[in-house]
Order: structure tokens, then C-alpha cells, then sequence
């Protein structure tokens, strides 16, 4: 259900590349595959639907008829057609007016504002230099100036001393009056979660903004927002005037169709995206990665990240380098094994890896769990390192004492080389895909690998 | 919360107040099912349409296909009043969602009778658990507060704040302090003092990130250390503006930490909650109550009936 997308599209992708020649009726017929798909993502309704029919017209016709590999040519055409309406990929955070600089957060309640808030200051102090006052406007959540003043003190930004009693409105005023005053570069206007629906709340902000004239007014929300998602960023957008979006939350497991729908109904670039708890997560918003993923084509950077919060980032990026050139033997499982219990759960993992979806569905099949993980360690340490570095000189008999060694059975350790033999192949082939550039997507049917996955040091 | 021992003046005012919230926002798909229907008939593009309006009340293709299917094969007129309509699928709905809805009852045996909250970030767990601190003070039940959120900055300030509104004792220890050490003692404080109701408010996880998760179990852990049935009751907190990975959320959460019910925030804004029909139909987790606000008093018990009424527009 919840890896709808990419399960979906997977599907969908793995019949076409099986057809040698493409009609308007497959192309209709995995096009309807792609809309539920979406749907079940949380791309709003309308905006699915313009999505289809740009790309039908696009995939119809003689580009694909005349194309050697007619699915590759869909795939692209979804692909390319996804990162170009979730683009631009790297839009700044606008700091061009005279300082100080105001930037107002808005959003719904519990989107992550303040969170970003205290991300942002630590950003623009880090990267741009810059001297940052944060300020709380929300008088309505208990602690929440709190809560800003911790993280502006985490981050190293000046944090504007609370007034009991006085409203959003003045608490702005005072802030650009103290940034003034004290030389600050930008203000950072953090304000109370609001629904759209609220009308006075929504005039409140839409007044603050009035007097502050921020350079940005970044709407925050959640990669796991619903079908609402357009409405609030439309809401936000008449009635405030939106010059960005944050995505939040984009570490999570959702397929963030949210995403889609805010960037298509307002029209402004997604600026960033929250991709932890840490004040340091907070990136430029990358329409490939974010594609990538809806489309089920994996998520690897952000696996390679994810891997170098368990592992050291350097060895990581070696590491996966070394499995896309297909040097990947058992020594290299062996420790993804053992750091694939560090990173943790094996579903969150898979969100981020290329076809996933029918990967899940045969790993849930053959029952991978973290029992099987610990089953397949104890195989390869069973085994002397020259075993693991040179799978090849396994015979029948060391194969017997590699399990009787690890309390397995012979099939269970063939089962764990034939994977191994797998996941090699695999990854050789994404690192050809990878320097010709072509589309990660357009890989060739996925091997079926019941077992163990790579994670980003493999 | 029991709506037992609760004035008949205080259930209306909730229900009207889910009516208020709810009224603004089913707007968009009463009003939907209307011009589907007003000036067309029912047949195969009408049904379709009216699936369309479904999935953006956030059903989820599944549900919304088959609700849309049972109005197809339903003997209404061929040019049928979309009130009908509205009132049939409303009743669907809420066929699906009243096995569900059922009160969360403290079970006053246990003492104290543990509650942990837990839920993805920004949900509302902190505010639920003020209101429902309110609530089960109202009903003369003694309450107290564990902050076991030590991560997320002023997440204990926050708490303590609501402590002092309702008049709570509020556990709480230092930032980046173990959370289940503090549950811990909380648990065993609260023992002492014979309490009735322990709240363990918890730190915002992501369902995917398992360390965080291992944590919840810890916390589970050590609650039953002291208490074998402990924590009695395992709340799970959904944002009503959540889209299908509601689904992720309580799959997870229900594996790792067994969550006994469901509490619904944020349904006094412009999102529906749809999913929570898909939800019922595929977990079958009790769904306790409902918020409709920041005030302290807007926790609702969730009622079936009103909530598909609502959600369709239609009148009871």
C-alpha cells in the first residue's frame, strides 16, 4: 500500500520493457497504472490529471514508436516529465534586499517550521556568513518561542527576547527594528501553525507579511501531506503570497506526491528540503532525487547518506563506488549486513533503492527479516577471508563446513552466494547505466534477488 | 473522554464543534458529488467522477473504487438526487466506521493505568495529551504527565505548560535525558501517589527510522518492568492532514509497540481525514476521539454516524 508508487510503476515499467513495440493502448493502459499511482502517492487530483495527459501526448506517437526500447522511452518521457514540473533543482534562498533580510515561515500546524527555522539560521550562518536574528511570532503553541530559542542557541543565531502579551504583528516589527538596530543580515520570522480555513489567522500573517515585506515567504509543509496538500498551498499563496516551498520530512517513508501538487498549483520553486532531525539536515531541493523516488527508481544518494550517519562518509562513498564497478565480494555483504542492522529497519531501506517495489514484494515472500540477516552474518563469518574475497573456490565440501559451521544448511548457504552473484551483477550494471548517464530506470529487469540488499556502502 | 459522566451541554458543544470544522471542509466533496450529479445521470463517467471526488477526500483509490461501486450498483434513479447520494455513501462510511469507534475507557483497576502516546512529528501528541489530561481530571480522575519527549527542543516546556493548565504534575528531566528512564520513574512515582492515569507523551518518530523505534520499545520494556500489563493502553496520534502514508504509520507503529487505538487531530481544518475509512476497513484499530482545535476542550469522542454526516454533508 504504501510503496503504491513505485510498486505500481515497477509494474507497469516491467510490462512494457517486456513488449517490443508500443500502441496508444499500452501507453493508455500504463498510463491509467501511472494515475492510481500517483493518486495513491497523494498527487492531488487535478494535478494527476494534467500530469497524464502531458505525458500521454508526449509517450503517444512517433518518439516512441520510432524509439529502440519503447519502455525505456515511457519511462523517460514520466521521468523527465516529473523532474520538469517538480523543478527547478538548486533555487536559492532569495537574500536579495537591504538588510536585514526578512524571511517569513508560514504553514500548517505541525509542518515544521520552527525546526526549519533553526535549520535555515544555521544554513545562512554557516554557508552565507551571515548574522541571523530568529524571532517567534507564535503566541498560540505553549513553548514554542522556547523551543526557537533553543535551536537559534544551537545554531548560533540571536534569538529576539519575548514580550509577554505582545502580538505577531509587533513582535515583527520589534524584530526588523532590533535587526536594524544591531546590524543583524536577516531576520528569520517564525509564525504559528494556521489553517487555511481560519480566516483570521490567515489575514494575521498575510498583515505581518504586509508590514515586513519579507525577500521570502517560505511555505513549509510535510512530504506526508494528503490530497489537501493543493488546497493549502493555494490558500497560502492568494492569501499570503508564497515565494518557496519547504518540504519537511522527506527522511520519512512517504512517496511525497504532496510535493508535486503545492510546485504545480503555486507556481514557486521548492526551495529545500528537511531530511532529518539533525539542525544540519536541511538541503537544496533536488527534483531528480524526489523523482527518483516516486518513480520507485531508488533513492541512492540519500541511501549513501543515510549510510554515512552509521558509517564513515568517506569509506561509504568508496565503498558504493566499488559495488558499481561490480568489485563486490563477500567480505563487503558481510559488513552491510552487519551495518544494515546499525541503519536499521529494512523497509525504510528499500524505500530508497531502485525497483523496490517488487523487490519488497519478493523479500516479504521469501520472509528477509533481521533474523535472515543475522542467519547470512553468521554464513560469511563462517567462511576464511580468502573464501570472502574469492567466492569461486567455494566447493561442495567447504560449502558443508561453512554451514555446519554457522548452524545453517548447505541450500541456505548457496541461496546467500547466489544473491551475492546478484547483487554483483546489479550493481555492475547500474554503474554502466550511471556513466553513460542513462536513467537508472531504463535498467534492464531487476534480478530477482529474494535476499539481502545492498545499502549505500555496497 | 468515556463521554460517561459528561453533560449532555458539553457532548453537543463537541459535536457541534466537529460540525463547524468539519462543515467548512466537506464543502469540497458534498460539493463535488453535486455537480457530478446535478444535471447528469448515473452511469459509467458519473461513477468515475464520483471516485475521482472520493480519492480527494483522501479515501485512497481502493475504498473510494469500491464506495463508488456500490452507488453504481445501487437502484437509484437514473437521474438520482445527489443528496441521495450523499446520504447513501454517508451511511456506507459509516457502516465502515462504526465498529471503530469506541470511547477510550480508563480501566480504573489499574493504578496507575498507563497511556503511551507516540506518533510520527508534528501530529499533536503533546496538545492531544493536554486535552486529554482535561478531560479525565473532569471526570475526577487523578493524572499525571510524563515529558519522555527529550529530544525535540522545548518539547518538556511545552508539556509543563499544559501540566500547569490542567494542574497536572509533569515528570520531566534533562534534554537528551534516556526516555525510558524517565518513563521509568514516572511510572514509579506514579504508583506511589496512587495516580489514576499516567500520560506518557513521547518523542516525534518517522515509522522508518528504527532506532527511534527501537526507543518506543524500550520504553515499553521498561514500563512492563514494573507493571506486566503496562503501558495498559498504546495510543497512536494521526494528522488528519496525512495522506496514504497514514497507512505506513499505523502498520509500523502497530508492529513495533501493539498501539490499542487511534486519535485523529487537526480535523477542524480543510483536510477531511478520508483515510481513516481505509484505515478502519484494513486495521480495525479502535478510533478514540478526535481534535477539532488548540483549545483545551477540543477533543471529541469520534462518532461514526457524525463524522460520515459530516464528511458528505449530510444532515442527521
Amino acid at each position: 500500500m504504501f510503496d503504491g508508487l513505485s510498486a505500481k510503476l515497477g509494474e507497469v515499467f516491467d510490462r512494457l520493457k517486456r513488449r517490443g513495440a508500443l500502441s496508444e493502448a499500452d501507453v493508455s493502459e500504463a498510463m491509467n497504472e501511472v494515475r492510481v499511482a500517483l493518486l495513491e502517492a497523494d498527487v492531488a487530483l487535478p494535478v494527476v490529471s494534467d500530469f497524464i495527459a502531458a505525458v500521454q501526448e508526449k509517450a503517444v506517437g512517433h518518439e516512441v514508436l520510432n524509439s529502440v526500447t519503447p519502455g525505456q522511452m515511457v519511462v523517460k518521457v514520466v521521468h523527465d516529465h516529473l523532474v520538469e514540473m517538480l523543478g527547478p533543482d538548486d533555487a536559492p534562498v532569495n537574500l536579495d534586499a537591504a538588510p536585514p533580510v526578512p524571511i517569513l515561515m508560514v504553514g500548517l500546524q505541525g509542518s515544521g517550521k520552527t525546526t526549519t527555522a533553526g535549520k535555515l539560521a544555521l544554513r545562512l550562518i554557516q554557508r552565507e556568513r551571515k548574522k541571523v536574528l530568529l524571532a517567534g511570532l507564535d503566541v498560540q503553541r505553549p513553548a514554542a518561542q522556547e523551543q526557537l530559542r533553543i535551536l537559534g542557541e544551537q545554531a548560533g543565531a540571536t534569538t529576539l527576547q519575548p514580550v509577554i502579551g505582545e502580538q505577531p504583528l509587533g513582535i515583527a516589527k520589534r524584530a526588523l527594528d532590533v535587526a536594524r538596530r544591531e546590524g543583524f543580515d536577516v531576520v528569520i520570522l517564525d509564525t504559528a501553525g494556521r489553517l487555511v480555513i481560519d480566516a483570521e489567522l490567515m489575514s494575521e500573517v498575510a498583515q505581518v507579511r504586509a508590514a515586513v515585506n519579507p525577500a521570502e515567504t517560505l511555505l513549509v509543509t510535510d512530504a506526508m501531506a494528503g490530497q489537501d496538500a493543493v488546497n493549502v498551498a493555494k490558500e497560502f499563496n492568494e492569501k499570503v503570497g508564497v515565494t518557496g516551498i519547504v518540504l519537511t520530512r522527506v527522511d520519512g517513508d512517504a512517496r511525497g506526491g504532496a510535493a508535486l501538487s503545492m510546485r504545480a498549483v503555486t507556481g514557486v520553486p521548492i526551495k529545500l528540503m528537511g531530511v532529518g532531525e539533525k539542525l544540519e539536515a536541511l538541503e537544496n531541493f533536488q527534483a531528480e532525487r524526489v523523482a527518483g523516488r516516486m518513480l520507485g527508481m531508488g533513492d541512492i544518494v540519500g541511501l549513501v547518506e543515510r549510510a554515512a550517519d552509521t558509517v564513515d562518509k568517506e569509506e561509504a562513498e568508496k565503498a558504493a563506488r566499488r559495488a558499481l564497478k561490480g568489485q563486490f565480494n563477500l567480505e563487503d555483504l558481510g559488513n552491510q549486513l552487519k551495518q544494515i542492522r546499525g541503519m536499521g529497519d529494512i523497509g525504510g531501506l528499500l524505500g530508497m533503492l531502485p525497483g523496490v517495489g517488487k523487490m519488497k514484494k519478493q523479500m516479504q515472500a521469501a520472509n528477509v527479516d533481521d533474523k535472515t540477516i543475522a542467519h547470512q552474518q553468521a554464513i560469511i563469518s563462517s567462511m576464511t577471508p580468502k573464501e570472502r574475497r574469492n567466492p569461486k573456490i567455494l566447493n561442495a565440501r567447504r560449502r558443508k563446513r561453512i554451514a555446519a559451521g554457522s548452524g545453517t544448511s548447505v541450500p541456505e548457504v548457496n541461496r546467500l552466494l547466489k544473491q551475492h552473484q546478484q547483487m554483483s551483477t546489479m550493481m555492475k550494471k547500474m554503474g554502466k547505466m550511471g556513466k553513460k548517464g542513462q536513467m537508472p530506470g531504463a535498467m534492464p529487469g531487476m534480478p530477482n534477488m529474494p535476499g539481502q540488499l545492498p545499502p549505500g556502502r555496497g | 473522554m468515556s463521554g460517561e459522566g459528561e453533560g449532555e451541554g458539553a457532548a453537543t458543544g463537541w459535536r457541534a464543534r466537529l460540525k463547524s470544522g468539519l462543515a467548512k471542509s466537506s464543502a469540497a466533496v458534498a460539493g463535488a458529488i453535486n455537480d457530478i450529479f446535478v444535471k447528469r445521470p448515473l452511469d459509467a463517467a458519473s461513477i468515475k467522477d464520483l471516485e475521482d471526488a472520493l480519492i480527494a477526500a483522501d479515501l485512497g483509490v481502493d475504498a473510494a473504487r469500491r464506495l463508488s461501486q456500490g452507488v453504481a450498483k445501487t437502484a437509484f434513479d437514473k437521474d438520482p438526487d445527489p443528496a441521495d447520494i450523499r446520504a447513501f455513501l454517508a451511511a456506507n462510511i459509516a457502516e465502515i466506521l462504526d465498529p471503530v469507534a469506541m470511547p477510550f475507557v480508563p480501566d480504573d483497576t489499574c493504578k496507575p493505568h498507563v497511556v503511551l502516546v507516540c506518533g510520527v512529528n508534528g501530529t499533536g501528541k503533546t496538545t492531544t495529551i493536554g486535552k486529554l489530561a482535561s478531560q479525565f481530571q473532569a471526570e475526577g480522575r487523578s493524572v499525571m504527565l510524563a515529558a519522555a519527549d527529550t529530544f525535540r527542543a522545548a518539547a518538556t516546556e511545552q508539556l509543563q505548560i499544559w501540566g500547569e493548565r490542567t494542574g497536572c504534575e509533569v515528570i520531566a528531566a534533562a534534554p537528551g535525558a534516556d526516555a525510558a528512564g524517565l518513563a521509568f520513574e514516572a511510572l514509579q512515582r506514579a504508583r506511589a501517589q496512587n495516580i489514576d492515569l499516567l500520560l506518557i507523551d513521547t518523542a516525534g518518530r518517522l515509522q522508518n527510522k528504527s532506532d527511534m523505534m527501537n526507543e518506543l520499545k524500550k520504553i515499553m520494556r521498561v514500563l512492563a518492568k514494573q507493571d506486566a500489563a503496562a503501558p495498559h493502553s498504546v495510543l497512536l496520534i494521526l494528522d488528519a492532514t496525512t495522506g496514504q502514508n497514514a497507512h505506513s504509520q499505523v502498520q509500523v507503529f502497530a508492529e513495533m509497540v501493539q498501539v490499542t487505538g487511534l486519535i485523529v487531530t487537526k480535523l477542524d481544518g480543510s483536510s477531511k481525514g478520508g483515510v481513516l475509512v481505509s484505515l478502519a476497513e484494513r486495521f480495525g484499530l479502535p478510533v478514540h476521539a478526535i481534535g477539532v482545535g488548540e483549545q483545551i476542550g477540543d477533543l471529541s469522542p469520534f462518532a461514526a454516524a457524525d463524522f460520515a454526516n459530516s464528511l458528505l454533508d449530510v444532515d442527521a
